[in-house]
């Protein structure tokens, strides 16, 4: 605050000018020391920390950009990067099919969609932890659930987290049932939209099909932007079930990026190298950000606005 | 084309007709939706119902292939036989996560709001700055400060402690929240406060007479949302808490299902999954609208 006093006061400020000030900071007080302490203060130790060698013991030692060159010819940081970006779109895509469409039901105008709301929305409250012990049950090869009822069909039992094909297609799913804050977000955006507009697009003869891809779909593009930007950054930080399920394996299939940092920084030790991973992942998160907001004219629309 | 217009053409006994075809569609695109409904709905709470069924079954049954979909005998005793297990301590655990939560949602409730109606309803220099900057944090991984967080709380000897867990959430209590807050603190008509301060009262008397009374439930869902998320939380425990005895329910449970790399007890690791999910379910169930807007708050409009 001592640089807030120190300004020089101008004639027109208002009387309680410096009374106003310090009673908006203390107001503010606990987030901005929240921040000094725990966000940008961190921030700046660990940019440093990126560019030592770092072992937690002892001081850490300066050695330049060679964290960020080493990363790039790091086969498990190369793996990691492919694996959360392979699921980062297969989950993207498909919880938006499954949210977008599972909230069309939610906002049909029929009775009892409370009941349906409280069962969709259900496996948000489900701990990480959990469901991946859960899961971890269901996709069992021996004793599991779903193999047992894909043989029930007389289907081949799949070895689901056992095999590299599939295991990361596996963790897809799941992630896709436990993703309700989609369908929750889908439900607010479709109750969102004004009703005149589906109704004078039915009196001109619109049909179900027409008024959702020309009416719904336009309308609810920012959610839609939303949920693809929480979607792709969840993709970074999604752990539990890759550590809990899968150990990252079979064969490093499911070795996500944050599994990766976790155990250098972690299991080695290895605080410089995962601080510079920190920061490309932060970097990544940013560029794949602007992508989509620079895209976003494209293909998102918001009221009010012409368009020619 | 309007319908009423085509009406006017149409004979009484064919407009009967037509109301009826009308009628039957709808009856049949009602139909369909509640199919669509009930065959999803099936399949999202069939993960649950297998969690809680497998809780139920004896020993001899869940090694049984193919499993069977509810138990043939229910079993009770896997609840008691599991929160009891040699080398667990569920009780403790369940205790600290409670402990954790209790010492918790009091900052973040707290100094949210404090800072929430900084933000909506003081004029500073600065301001908008800081509010830019609480905003931007939300971009930001926490990948990246957790390093260095890990290193000051390991130099002040805060590992091993609840500490790491508890005293950032004080500083604000998180900038989803402050948001959530501001955005409603707004939406409070300023006569309210241009009345009190005629009357002679601070802004902090304000705040906690007339926000925080009318900003209910919002604070109700900042509650909520902080109570399900350290309930929840598996990865910041389980890099600051490394001794058993410190352990959080979640970190319980990972422990607990080490002990069975071959799934060899899945009716314990079941029941105490459902015991784990439980009470997130009643509260849920009891508060479910508080819950929903407060993701639906933080999401859409963030």
């Amino acid at each position: 605050m001592a640089a807030v006093v120190s300004k020089p006061p101008k004639n027109k400020r208002s009387p309680t000018f410096w009374r106003d000030t310090l009673r908006g900071y203390l107001f503010i007080m606990p987030v901005v020391l929240g921040l000094l302490i725990w966000t940008f203060g961190p921030m700046l130790a660990s940019a440093y920390y990126s560019l030592t060698n770092y072992k937690i013991i002892g001081v850490p030692e300066f050695i330049g950009l060679q964290n960020y060159t080493d990363l790039f010819q790091d086969k498990a940081f190369i793996q990691s990067l492919s694996v959360t970006v392979r699921f980062g779109i297969m989950f993207v895509i498909f919880s938006q099919i499954v949210g977008l469409g599972l909230a069309v039901l939610l906002t049909q105008k029929v009775r009892g969609l409370t009941v349906f709301r409280t069962i969709f929305y259900l496996p948000i409250i489900v701990p990480a932890a959990a469901s991946a012990v859960l899961w971890k049950y269901l996709y069992n090869k021996e004793f599991g659930p779903i193999d047992s009822v894909l043989q029930a069909f007389g289907l081949k039992a799949i070895n689901w987290l056992g095999s590299p094909e599939s295991a990361l297609f596996a963790l897809v799913i799941m992630s896709v049932w436990a993703s309700a804050v989609t369908t929750i977000i889908y439900v607010a955006g479709l109750q969102n939209i004004p009703e005149d507009l589906i109704d004078s697009a039915k009196i001109d003869g619109a049909n179900g099909f027409r008024r959702f891809w020309y009416i719904t779909i336009p309308m609810l593009s920012p959610t839609i932007f939303f949920n693809v930007v929480t979607g792709v950054i969840g993709a970074f930080q999604f752990f539990v079930p890759a550590f809990i399920m899968t150990a990252g394996g079979p064969a490093k299939s499911t070795y996500f990026y944050n599994y990766n940092l976790y155990e250098k920084a972690f299991k080695w030790l290895e605080m410089g190298y995962a601080s510079a991973m920190a920061w490309v992942l932060f970097a990544i998160i940013i560029v794949m950000t602007l992508f989509i907001f620079r895209s976003s004219p494209l293909w998102v629309y918001y009221e009010g606005e012409v368009r020619t | 084309m309007t319908t009423t217009s085509k009406t006017v053409y149409i004979s009484s006994r064919d407009s009967e007709k037509i109301k009826s075809v009308r009628r039957r569609q709808e009856v049949t695109s009602k139909g369909f939706i509640y199919g669509l409904l009930i065959v999803c709905a099936l399949i999202f709470v069939l993960p649950l119902i297998v969690m809680v069924s497998t809780s139920l079954k004896s020993y001899t049954e869940i090694n049984k292939y193919p499993p069977s979909f509810l138990p043939d005998n229910v079993v009770t005793t896997n609840f008691e036989e599991a929160w009891n297990y040699e080398n667990t301590q569920f009780p403790r655990w369940t205790f600290n996560t409670v402990f954790i939560i209790v010492a918790t949602v009091p900052g973040v409730v707290l100094s949210s709001a404090l800072c929430a109606y900084g933000f909506a309803r003081l004029k500073f220099p600065g301001r908008n700055i800081w509010f830019i900057l609480v905003l931007a944090s939300l971009m930001l991984p926490s990948q990246v400060t957790l390093i260095p967080l890990y290193i000051l709380f390991y130099k002040i000897g805060w590992l091993n402690t609840f500490a790491p867990l508890i005293v950032p959430a004080w500083f604000g209590g998180g900038a989803i929240n402050i948001f959530l807050l501001r955005q409603f603190f707004m939406q409070i008509p300023r006569e309210l406060d241009e009345a009190a301060i005629i009357d002679g009262a601070g802004h902090l008397t304000i705040w906690w007479r007339i926000y925080l009374p009318l900003a209910r439930p919002a604070l109700i869902s900042v509650t909520l949302l902080t109570i399900l998320g350290i309930w929840n939380d598996f990865l910041n425990p389980f890099i600051y808490l490394s001794n058993p005895d410190n352990f959080t329910l979640a970190l319980g449970l990972n422990l607990f299902r080490s002990y069975f790399p071959q799934l060899a007890r899945t009716d314990y690791i079941m029941a105490i999954s459902t015991l784990m999910v439980l009470p997130m379910i009643v509260m849920f169930l009891l508060a479910q609208r508080y819950i929903v807007q407060g993701f639906v708050t933080s999401g859409i409009k963030g």
